[in-house]
């Protein structure tokens, strides 16, 4: 067959225009990546078992793998890039730091747009809905654990308590 | 035999020169939840990965790999591939034909096969073009034809097949390694034994499952110069190997950059076909070339846990104290040698340094097969004798009616002891580790009750214990060189830069240099800048394998920053007109410790000094103490320290089913000091999750089906879908305890920790199973339908267990020839097997 | 990267545009919904159309209402996580929207509609991999005519297994589905889509199109799934039982349907297990014995995850609690 025309086309990424030009068939995530240099997207299966590619799209997180990048035309995109506020990192960013969530770094952008679009929903969320929320995000490094602790500290903090973390989740019991 | 004699002890330096002591309360950075120097870049999604990065002109490669499991490449015609548009080069085997291998006696690889594959993914030609999908539309024109070979499945099979053998090297047939270590007089131990077991075990290989998929970047300029950007946690063996295959171009041309990993486990410390191959294709090409793995492609690297089966014979008193222990393994090692003769080793080695073992028999055999190849994962070799070993001493309990944790407890390997293989203990804080978790887990109240949730699930309580070394005591190949080293820059403007080759894998190496740099120069951790991971700016680390980072690179750090001190205690001594003895470095200032008012800035210390001194660098570096092994195989296993794990695990097992979960884990780990107590805690929890993963569902099954005479044997799932992997909701509560007992061969007396922890889970499960339920599962992973096997057995009347067949038609039958024999220290033996023809000649000699 | 194979891609706005277009292009073209099924196999090059039609500018397919008669019609379009939260569901058919949470990972049900749930392909271990692993087993007869089952290499047919979570469910609710195609639309109920073949595994015509379903009024009836798998997500059912027993006002079963999802090519009815119940209260001796006697028709193969002898032994366990559950 012959190939198809590029589409030209207009996204709205992290608030700002990005125009591009790209082949029907291409994913959201290789646009990203490769044709908008936006490379904190990652990517581990590109089949969608792994969630590492998530983005969200007018605010639901989805799997960047798996939507076309044309269907994203004209839709609000966000990726781990656009989360910081001007120089400073938002509050779940800066938890998941300082507790040493992000241990490799690779699954962590895809668990901050989840669990970002979590916090939106749901400002106090239990243990069991962080579970659930972060259900679709593998991480080989931390258990997790370190992940749920920083997302309930950063929930505490956007809630705009003075929380800080528990004794046991740094020094052990 | 406990060290009494200080001389014995090490004293390759002084005796204890790393701080091991320094009291906790006179330590400013150290063992302080400080942020890791690369964490918020991390959340920022700046972090460039390998697969991120581009150069102009840049090509990409996609290498076309075996569809048979065994065979002869009769012909390979890239003719019709060479014809695409858009194709920029392509190579075969041909084009490289020099082998390589990560150890200097299995050097059995090639970036190519160029004669034989033996392995579906046995990578066979590579294909550079201007697009990915280019490349790999090209490697479907490309005609490969094959003389199919009989498969090598199992280590039975290949004990029964003499031919075709998968390599030309070994000990014979399809055996890559013989190991025969007896240690004592065995027959006296279990003639005084009281109660004799032999158990037969089964552990499942499995994969390390970085969620970064494998990628290289190679760029051969136009002066002649190669850099290789890839994800590797090894770059000086990467360094080598492409210097050895790329000759005669020069090792000094050649610049390794680890970037990044985005997890490794063991599963990046080889050198890969696809490094090689991107590194030879841009010399091919003249331009940029980057190969990024599939998801399956990684699950042809492997080199992942190698499929153990164990015979195990344990003599105790009747108070459970351990007599004799002879230990078989048998190794399913793969298609290639890779780490296998460690790993070999392994599998026997730390037996003795958890408990007092007098008297020890080790055999092993690695076996080729026609797998993806086997090597290094997080615990080396040594979590599946830890399984059987753990598992042995639970029914060892049972059968004497002993609390498992107390006979655990009165087994206990003394600190500062040489074990019967002549391992040197130094802290030992394992009995901590299990007091921590028996009264955390109410282990004497709640073990043996069988409560019912209220979903009718029975729980059941499991303890294990462990031990990993802190580093390998010998380097991959044989040299005398430092393992570690660490240059550090000071500059006018205040900062310290530390070059050094080690490489982060998300495990937080790099900032290791900069908490103990900064502890040392008083300075803040966050300040320092860290250049690492690259073969032409930094000195050679060997690499994050066997847990020796911490350990290595921190006590050349330590020396590089006491130097840098003391000189820059020398030019301020000289300013101030103080005694450099009473200069004190803290809060970012040196001053006298007399007079705290007197002092200067660090970066007006650095000035001064520059000034009466000149440019101010200095160096540090680390190699292990000398081994007390001195038998052939006693290279493995050494190290500078030993850390130490015990896990009691619940579990609530649905008697109908078999299914069960793990809702809370108790996990204590004597780490020797945290150097930082987050970081620290992430990686015992890490290893708590990939543990739980191998003891729940992770393993490498292979489909092997035949029809009309074709033998198919292919990876059953390699896919993040169907390989297993726990997610967010199978993750336990997690309780730990971090037990420091500061070891003094360590940077302030850390140990390791990334490690350890991940052994005593799946012996944990399967003894909580017991618990629960009553039934054992000798064969890891524990899983689902293994436990209902067994509780059907239970139901039935028969042996409530499922495992490889419990006798001598369990395992192969492989003849181990004489052993080697070496006298234990109590019985005065001095390191030297004492019936090695080949050693005394080399001694003569 | 798995990257997608090229195609060109339609965006109709209407059913009927779509039936049109798939009409036109005939085997090169084929419909997504969600993507979350249809991309990942074409990533795997299990199918290669070279014209793709997705359906998510087509309005009525989008459309989630009640009916004046108490029905409930979903349009095949509707994303599963809309579904899941979607308080009539859960107040009324907790079953289904049990099942629905079940699928995959809650990532995924975003993009994933209900439509393409029950449409979704057939799974097999031997087929759900990428090009390269087939080619080592030289494919199997789902992949290419000429091949075997490499499941049952004597057996005429595929079997590739029903792995869709809400269909055992939806089947045993008796909810209909409809159909528009060139000639109009029809209306199934949703047990007569589907085939039992791995490979021909719908009832439906290439070019027809699923655009509702609509669940019976609750009332009378209850329904539950219980689903057998490895993890609490990402993982497709080996095991999904869908139960719907109707009673009288004194607990008498008057009607049950069951079905064994993950257990066969299609949600297979345990039809012995059906009648044992009719007529009786549930006690937990039927309701055992109902379970006992799922174990005949579930026809598990060893091509999905866990052990195929297991996954038979531990079905009547599971159904004996999905009924259970509808209590």
């Amino acid at each position: 067959m012959t190939q198809p025309n590029k589409v030209l086309a207009t996204f709205q990424v992290n608030g700002e225009p990005h125009e591009v030009a790209f082949l029907p068939h291409k994913t959201l995530l290789e646009v990203l990546r490769e044709e908008m240099d936006l490379t904190g997207t990652k990517h581990g299966c590109e089949l969608g078992e792994c969630g590492t590619c998530t983005v969200q799209i007018d605010g639901t997180p989805v799997l960047s793998c798996l939507v076309l990048a044309v269907d994203a035309v004209g839709k609000d995109v966000q990726t781990v890039e656009g989360l910081a506020q001007g120089a400073e990192l938002n509050p779940l960013q800066h938890c998941m730091a300082d507790l040493g969530a992000a241990q490799c770094g690779y699954c962590t952008p895809g668990v901050l747009m989840a669990a970002d679009a979590l916090l939106r929903d749901n400002p106090k969320p239990t243990r069991d809905e962080i579970k659930e929320a972060l259900a679709g995000n593998l991480c080989r490094c931390t258990g997790y654990i370190k992940i749920f602790e920083a997302v309930e500290l950063a929930a505490a903090r956007m809630r705009g308590e003075d929380a800080q973390p528990s004794k046991e989740s740094i020094y052990g019991s | 035999m406990v060290l009494d004699d200080p001389k014995s002890a090490p004293a390759t330096r002084e005796d204890a020169p790393w701080q091991h002591d320094k009291k906790k309360e006179d330590l400013k950075h150290i063992g302080k939840p400080i942020r890791k120097v690369d964490a918020r870049s991390k959340v920022a999604g700046l972090t460039r990965f390998a697969d991120d990065l581009r150069l102009p002109r840049m090509l990409h490669m996609k290498l076309l790999r075996s569809t048979m499991a065994h065979a002869e490449i009769v012909s390979i015609d890239t003719s019709k591939a060479a014809a695409l548009p858009g194709v920029k080069g392509i190579l075969t085997g041909k084009d490289m034909p020099t082998p390589f291998g990560i150890l200097p006696v299995s050097q059995d690889e090639h970036a190519l096969c160029p004669d034989k594959v033996r392995f579906v993914g046995d990578p066979v030609v590579a294909i550079a073009a201007t697009e990915e999908e280019t490349a790999w539309d090209a490697c479907r024109l490309v005609d490969v034809q094959y003389r199919e070979l009989q498969t090598v499945g199992s280590v039975h099979e290949a004990a029964g097949t003499n031919d075709p053998r998968l390599h030309d090297y070994g000990v014979r047939g399809n055996i890559h390694r013989l190991e025969n270590l007896e240690f004592g007089d065995l027959a006296d131990g279990f003639n005084r034994a009281e109660h004799i077991r032999e158990d037969t075990f089964w552990f499942e290989g499995n994969t390390h499952l970085p969620m970064e998929q494998h990628a290289t970047l190679a760029h051969f300029d136009r002066d002649g110069k190669l850099t290789v950007w890839s994800s590797t946690q090894t770059p000086h063996y990467l360094h080598r190997a492409l210097a050895r295959v790329l000759a005669p171009l020069p090792a000094h041309k050649i610049r390794v950059i680890a970037v990044q990993n985005g997890g490794g486990f063991g599963g990046k410390s080889d050198p890969f076909n696809h490094e090689i191959c991107a590194a030879k294709m841009s010399m091919l090409t003249g331009r940029p070339v980057k190969i990024a793995l599939t998801r399956e492609e990684v699950f042809w690297c492997h080199r992942g846990r190698h499929p153990v089966l164990m015979r195990s014979k344990i003599g105790v008193t009747k108070t459970g104290r351990i007599t004799a222990l002879d230990f078989h393994s048998f190794l399913d090692g793969g298609a290639y040698g890779s780490y296998g003769t460690a790993s070999t080793f392994y599998t026997g080695a730390l037996q003795t340094v958890t408990y007092a073992v007098e008297n020890y028999h080790f055999r092993g055999a690695r076996f080729f097969t026609n797998k993806a190849p086997c090597g290094p994962k997080r615990g080396h070799g040594t979590p599946q004798p830890r399984f059987a070993l753990e598992v042995q001493l639970d029914k060892i309990a049972c059968d004497l009616g002993l609390d498992p944790a107390q006979m655990r407890l009165d087994n206990l390997a003394p600190r500062d002891s040489l074990t019967a293989n002549f391992l040197r203990i130094g802290s030992m804080g394992l009995g901590a580790c299990i007091e921590k978790v028996v009264e955390g887990s109410g282990w004497k109240e709640r073990r043996g009750k069988r409560e019912v949730t209220k979903d009718g699930r029975i729980r059941g309580l499991g303890l294990a214990c462990s031990s990993y070394l802190s580093g390998a005591g010998l380097p991959i190949y044989w040299n005398g060189l430092p393992h570690s080293g660490v240059q550090l820059q000071l500059d006018r403007s205040g900062l310290v830069t530390a070059f050094c080759g080690s490489t982060d894998i998300g495990q937080g190496s790099d900032s290791i240099l900069g908490w103990i740099i900064g502890e040392v120069l008083g300075i803040d951790p966050l300040g320092i800048k860290v250049v690492t991971a690259d073969t032409d700016l930094t000195p050679v680390d060997l690499g994050s394998y066997s847990s020796r980072v911490t350990v290595m690179t921190g006590n050349a750090a330590m020396q590089a920053a006491e130097r840098a001190r003391d000189l820059l205690a020398k030019g301020v001594a000289k300013k101030l007109e103080v005694p450099a003895s009473r200069l004190v470095f803290a809060d970012e200032r040196v001053f006298d410790a007399e007079d705290p008012q007197k002092g200067m800035s660090f970066q007006d210390a650095v000035i001064c000094t520059e000034a009466q001194f000149g440019t101010i660098g200095t160096v540090g570096s680390y190699t292990p103490p000398k081994s007390a092994a001195k038998f052939r195989g006693g290279g493995v296993g050494p190290s500078p320290s030993y850390s130490y794990s015990a896990a009691v695990v619940e579990v609530e097992v649905d008697p109908e089913t078999g299914i069960y979960r793990v809702p809370k884990v108790w996990m204590a780990h004597d780490i020797g000091r945290a150097l930082n107590a987050a970081v620290a805690m992430g990686q015992i929890e890490g290893s708590i999750y990939m543990g739980l993963g191998e003891a729940m569902m992770e393993e490498m099954a292979y489909r092997d089906r035949s029809h009309k005479g074709k033998r198919v044997f292919v990876h059953k799932i390699p896919s993040l879908l169907e390989y297993k992997s726990p997610s967010a909701c199978e993750m336990p509560e997690c309780v730990t305890y971090v037990i420091e007992d500061p070891d003094k061969n360590g940077p302030f007396g850390a140990k390791e920790v990334g490690q350890g922890p991940l052994l005593p889970m799946m012996p944990a499960v399967a003894n909580a199973i017991f618990d629960a339920v009553g039934v054992r599962v000798d064969e890891n992973p524990v899983s689902f339908e293994k436990v209902f096997a067994a509780l059907q057995a239970q139901k039935a009347g028969k042996e409530a267990r499922f495992g490889p067949a419990n006798d001598d038609t369990g395992v192969p039958v492989v003849d181990f020839g004489e052993p080697l024999q070496i006298k234990t220290p109590w019985q005065g033996g001095d390191g030297t097997a004492h019936n090695d023809p080949h050693r005394t000649k080399k001694a003569a000699k | 990267m798995l990257r997608l194979p090229t195609f060109s891609y339609h965006r109709p706005k209407s059913a009927a545009l779509a039936v049109q277009l798939k009409q036109q292009h005939g085997r090169e073209a084929m419909f997504v919904a969600g993507g979350t099924d249809l991309y990942p196999n074409m990533k795997r090059r299990q199918q290669t159309p070279t014209q793709v039609i997705s359906l998510q500018d087509v309005p009525e397919l989008h459309q989630l209402e009640v009916l004046p008669d108490g029905r409930l019609q979903i349009g095949a379009m509707v994303t599963l996580s809309t579904l899941e939260h979607y308080p009539t569901l859960k107040l009324h058919y907790p079953g289904l929207q049990h099942a629905i949470r079940e699928i995959s990972t809650p990532l995924l049900r975003n993009m994933g509609t209900l439509g393409g749930n029950l449409l979704l392909d057939t799974r097999c271990t031997y087929y759900d991999q990428t090009h390269e692993w087939r080619e080592s087993i030289d494919f199997c007869m789902k992949s290419k005519a000429e091949s075997i089952c490499w499941v049952a290499p004597g057996s005429p047919r595929c079997w590739a297994v029903q792995s869709s979570d809400s269909v055992p469910v939806v089947c045993a609710m008796e909810a209909e589905v409809e159909l528009a195609g060139a000639d109009g639309t029809r209306t199934l109920t949703a047990d007569a889509l589907y085939n039992d073949d791995g490979i021909q595994y719908l009832t439906k015509k290439p070019e027809e199109l699923l655009t509702r379903i609509t669940l019976p009024a609750s009332g009378g009836w209850k329904a539950s799934y219980l689903k057998l798998r490895r993890r609490d997500t990402y993982d497709f059912p080996v095991l999904g039982v869908g139960a719907c027993l109707w009673f009288d006002g004194d607990g008498v079963v008057t009607k049950a349907n069951i079905r064994l999802g993950g257990a066969g090519s299609y949600a297979i009815p345990a039809t012995q297990s059906e009648q044992l119940l009719v007529g009786s209260k549930l006690t937990d001796e039927l309701i055992a014995a109902a379970g006992t006697a799922a174990m005949k028709p579930a026809r598990t193969m060893d091509n999905t995850d866990l052990d195929v002898y297991w996954r038979k032994k531990v079905a009547p366990v599971f159904v004996a609690r999905a009924i259970a559950a509808c209590k």
